[in-house]
């Protein structure tokens, strides 16, 4: 492998971290606050409201529907207007946080809402107001789900950064589509998929080890 | 002079429910859960409320600290009507109600003193103050060692001392146990009532506790309803309730502590006299209000010769002898006579017939 090459790869390597790194530090700050928006204002929630969750479920769904190579084509004037460009690392950061912060969201929602009624009840009892509840109960409770969630997110999001490099945003996805597909060059191709390979079984294997050592339920 | 006996009562009575219902609206229609209930508790007594399992117990006992708003009526604690508290006057009241549950509901996520700490914590209590406060705490339910833990490696009636360290920690007047004791072996259900009875003789807590184990009832309360389709059946002291039960619910949960009769005998019983069945078998109730216990010697003496005990025992209830004693009488008098005679032995007496003396 020539040196030039190496040179490709490691930033490709570095951008693909920058786009992941970036775009799941957005995807948890907005995650959670949706999920715990989705779960507050449910019906029996603790902010029951139904017409806010009706409307924000129904986008998330929307926008989880949207297959992401589409979705992101469709948000270039959005990107453009963020970022300035539709075109790089940073560009590819808003099309993957809109798709991973519905799909977080969703998880997470599911891990909120399974967090036992009578713990909520307890905390009820026990006089803590609903902010309370949030912080003290449904959060630490349904960490370990939501840590589990993130992981998923996370591997699923390196799949997506894959697609958007094939669009001109860089990262070992863009390497692998110009030098392995359209050059035919098998040796970068295999480098980037043991790369990813490393990557993803590096991610789930410490998310998995986080959950795990976050569970107390026994 | 009556009304002001009414506010003298008022003023006694800490917790007061009045015409209390509640309608839930399922999908096909209204459900109700209670229905026009009337209650009063005093300050510092162990109050039971018994039924069967979707009799209203839960219900009522979430209206106390209003986890669940009644439909109707008002619930008066301390004389203030708890539906008019704003949001913070609410969780002002829950901290002064603590409450402690049949699953236990403890955080799992947090150990023992965290759990305990949580209360005081939301209160903004001082680090200082929460660590004396849990400290306390933890040594009034014996589980100092086990501070650190998480719920996960407790057993149940270890699970249950931490519900109730985290229930009193906000020094409340009132405790309200959901089922407190039916998730555990009966050897915790004892440790776990006996602290209960001893937090309230030493703190003056009252206690109102929902149950469906007669059991739990005939150990620690004062005072007990009996709730059936979200109505009160039955109330009264516990000795008098258990001693004489006038509802046939009553006798059915008290079936579990008070055994009918054995089928052996139940079997031979005849209601008429004959050579074979000759001894008149006489039930000795006693209920307790006469706060008299069995005497031998007269039972034997008014009887006669050949009296002999078949089956029964008798139970102390908060102090008074209650229970049934089934003699059989072995003498050719008419029953209606031996009956008279008998009448004084018992608070009730009554005749079941005759059977065949057992040798």
């Amino acid at each position: 492998m020539s040196p030039l090459l190496i040179d490709r790869l490691l930033t490709g390597a570095w951008e693909t971290f920058v786009m992941i790194g970036v775009s799941s530090l957005i995807t948890l700050l907005l995650g959670i606050p949706l999920a715990l928006i989705l779960v507050a204002t449910a019906r029996d929630g603790i902010f029951a409201a139904r017409w806010a969750n009706s409307v924000l479920g129904s986008v998330v769904n929307v926008v989880r529907s949207i297959p992401f190579l589409i979705l992101m084509v469709a948000m270039i004037p959005i990107t453009r207007l963020l970022v300035g460009t539709s075109y790089g690392v940073w560009a590819a950061i808003v099309p993957l946080s809109a798709a991973a912060v519905p799909f977080f969201a969703r998880i997470a929602e599911v891990s909120l809402r399974e967090v036992d009624r009578g713990l909520i009840e307890a905390a009820q009892a026990m006089g803590c107001k609903r902010w309370h509840i949030i912080w003290h109960v449904l959060l630490p409770e349904a960490r370990p789900g939501i840590v589990a969630g993130f992981t998923i997110t996370l591997v699923s999001m390196i799949n997506a950064s894959a697609v958007a490099g094939a669009i001109g945003a860089g990262g070992l996805g863009d390497l692998a589509y110009r030098y392995g597909y359209q050059r035919f060059d098998t040796d970068v191709m295999l480098t980037v998929i043991v790369l990813l390979v490393a990557l993803v079984t590096v991610i789930q294997f410490g998310g998995d080890r986080l959950a795990l050592r976050l569970n107390k339920r026994g | 002079m009556d009304r002001l006996a009414t506010r003298i009562e008022q003023s006694l009575a800490h917790i007061r429910l009045e015409a209390i219902g509640k309608t839930y609206d399922t999908g096909r229609g209204a459900v109700t859960a209670l229905e026009d209930i009337d209650l009063d508790i005093q300050r510092g007594e162990i109050f039971g409320i018994i039924g069967r399992s979707g009799a209203g117990k839960s219900s009522l006992i979430r209206t106390l600290n209003r986890l669940e708003d009644p439909s109707s009526g008002k619930v008066l604690i301390d004389g203030r009507d708890i539906a008019t508290l704003d949001e913070n006057q609410l969780v002002g009241l829950r901290r002064r109600v603590g409450m402690i549950f049949q699953h236990f509901n403890l955080m799992s996520a947090k150990t023992v003193w965290q759990n305990v700490a949580l209360p005081l914590k939301v209160a903004g209590a001082s680090a200082a103050d929460i660590e004396r406060r849990v400290a306390e705490l933890l040594e009034l339910v014996g589980l100092t060692e086990k501070r650190d833990r998480y719920p996960a490696q407790l057993s149940g009636g270890q699970k249950q001392r931490v519900g109730i360290a985290r229930a009193l920690v906000h020094q409340p007047e009132i405790l309200l146990c959901d089922e407190a004791t039916s998730a555990l072996d009966p050897e915790s259900t004892q440790a776990i009532l006996a602290l209960l009875r001893d937090i309230n003789q030493r703190l003056g807590l009252t206690i109102v506790l929902i149950t469906h184990e007669m059991e739990v009832i005939h150990e620690i309360c004062h005072r007990v309803v009996v709730l059936e389709r979200g109505r009160v059946v039955e109330q009264g002291p516990v000795w008098q309730v258990f001693g004489d039960p006038q509802h046939e619910v009553t006798r059915s949960l008290l079936g579990t502590v008070h055994h009918d009769l054995p089928d052996d005998l139940n079997g031979r019983i005849h209601p008429e006299r004959s050579a074979e069945a000759r001894a008149l078998l006489l039930d000795l109730h006693f209920t307790g209000v006469s706060r008299r216990d069995p005497d031998l010697l007269s039972i034997a003496s008014v009887l006669g010769a050949g009296t002999r005990l078949v089956h029964g025992g008798i139970d102390r209830i908060q102090g008074r002898a209650q229970g049934h004693l089934l003699v059989s009488v072995d003498s050719s008098e008419p029953a209606e006579d031996i009956l008279r005679r008998a009448r004084g032995l018992a608070d009730k007496v009554g005749g079941l017939g005759y059977v065949a003396l057992a040798h």
